[in-house]
């Protein structure tokens, strides 16, 4: 962050609590990293609430948890309560991310070199 | 950021879009402390503008102990910015720039975790800092390669005084990298991908 500003800034907690009704993300199934990209499976539903409907449409395409968290500008974990639900209701699929061990694969390795080349 | 303004139609631009086909990704953590290039290093070699992610944490007041009996706890929001590589039709790589600090880390759950490594940004400035934050990376089991950023009318440091001085094996690489250009800040992330290669290849065959 170059950004000349205190990072410890004062948020505005109260509407990420309603958002949530109070809840934490406690299912250890669902757990979703940073990277783990989401995918809509339908049109987004009239009756959901409005950030649930704006994950639905904005993950029309793959996205990460982490771009809809700065695309909501709400705090991952926030935005994993929400995602829970979705995925709960089967309204989005998450794509887990490539598992690394304690070194990764020789040829997802390679795969990356080679993107990294084409830069 | 500001919560109260809440875009129902928020998310990215056309250009932006990843291909349907896009299965997985993987992530690489730049760390480094205030100011040493980190944003600049993510926004330089990502296909998409740096965008910020943030979480919040409770902290209890300070002076609590004077207000008997009253719970005061105060909301933070730290932030963290990242950028994207495509690297092909089904992968695609997020690279995180977090600051150096442990406190930071906590918040997000899983950082390192699953990450492929990280890019450790040199402060010239404060090599204690850095020094800490290696030791923690150690600790956590994520390999890392040492950038050192060339900043205009930054003191020049002999690498091998710096490798010295940060008592850092000759098996990790350093190297000096400008996080502005494009090319530099890709030949990083090609030398953390080339060490852990090595890395891949030096550990034993499970049987």
């Amino acid at each position: 962050m170059s950004k000349p500003k205190n990072p410890w800034d004062q948020g505005n907690p109260d509407r990420l609590y309603i958002l949530t009704t109070g809840r934490a993300s406690t299912d250890k199934d669902l757990r979703l990293d940073l990277v783990t990209l989401i995918v809509a499976r339908s049109e987004t539903d009239p009756g959901l609430q409005p950030e649930h409907a704006a994950i639905v449409r904005m993950c029309d395409y793959p996205l990460s948890v982490a771009e809809i968290s700065a695309y909501l500008t709400l705090p991952v974990s926030t935005v994993t309560v929400l995602l829970t639900d979705l995925l709960t209701n089967d309204q989005v699929e998450a794509r887990p991310p490539v598992p690394v061990a304690a070194l990764p694969d020789v040829r997802l390795l390679e795969a990356v070199m080679h993107g990294l080349q084409n830069l | 950021m500001d919560y109260r303004t809440f875009d129902t139609h928020a998310g990215p631009r056309t250009e932006d879009i990843l291909p349907a086909s896009t299965a997985a990704a993987v992530k690489v953590v730049i760390v480094g402390g205030f100011g040493v290039g980190k944003t600049t290093l993510v926004g330089a070699v990502s296909e998409i503008r740096p965008l910020t992610t943030e979480e919040t944490m409770t902290q209890a007041g300070v002076g609590v102990d004077d207000l008997a009996g009253i719970e005061h706890k105060t909301e933070t929001t730290v932030a963290m910015d990242f950028g994207r590589i495509s690297i092909n039709e089904q992968l695609v790589l997020y690279l995180f720039g977090t600051p150096g600090q442990e406190r930071f880390w906590f918040l997000w759950d899983g950082l390192f975790e699953g990450a492929l490594g990280a890019v450790v940004l040199l402060d010239t400035r404060r090599l204690e800092v850095s020094y800490d934050v290696m030791g923690l990376l150690e600790e956590r089991g994520v390999p890392f390669v040492v950038a050192v950023n060339t900043f205009p009318g930054s003191p020049v440091h002999a690498m091998a005084e710096l490798r010295a001085a940060m008592d850092l094996p000759d098996s990790v690489p350093m190297f000096t990298c400008d996080a502005r250009e494009r090319a530099s800040c890709r030949d990083a992330l090609m030398t953390l991908m080339r060490y852990l290669y090595t890395l891949t290849n030096e550990s034993p065959e499970p049987q």
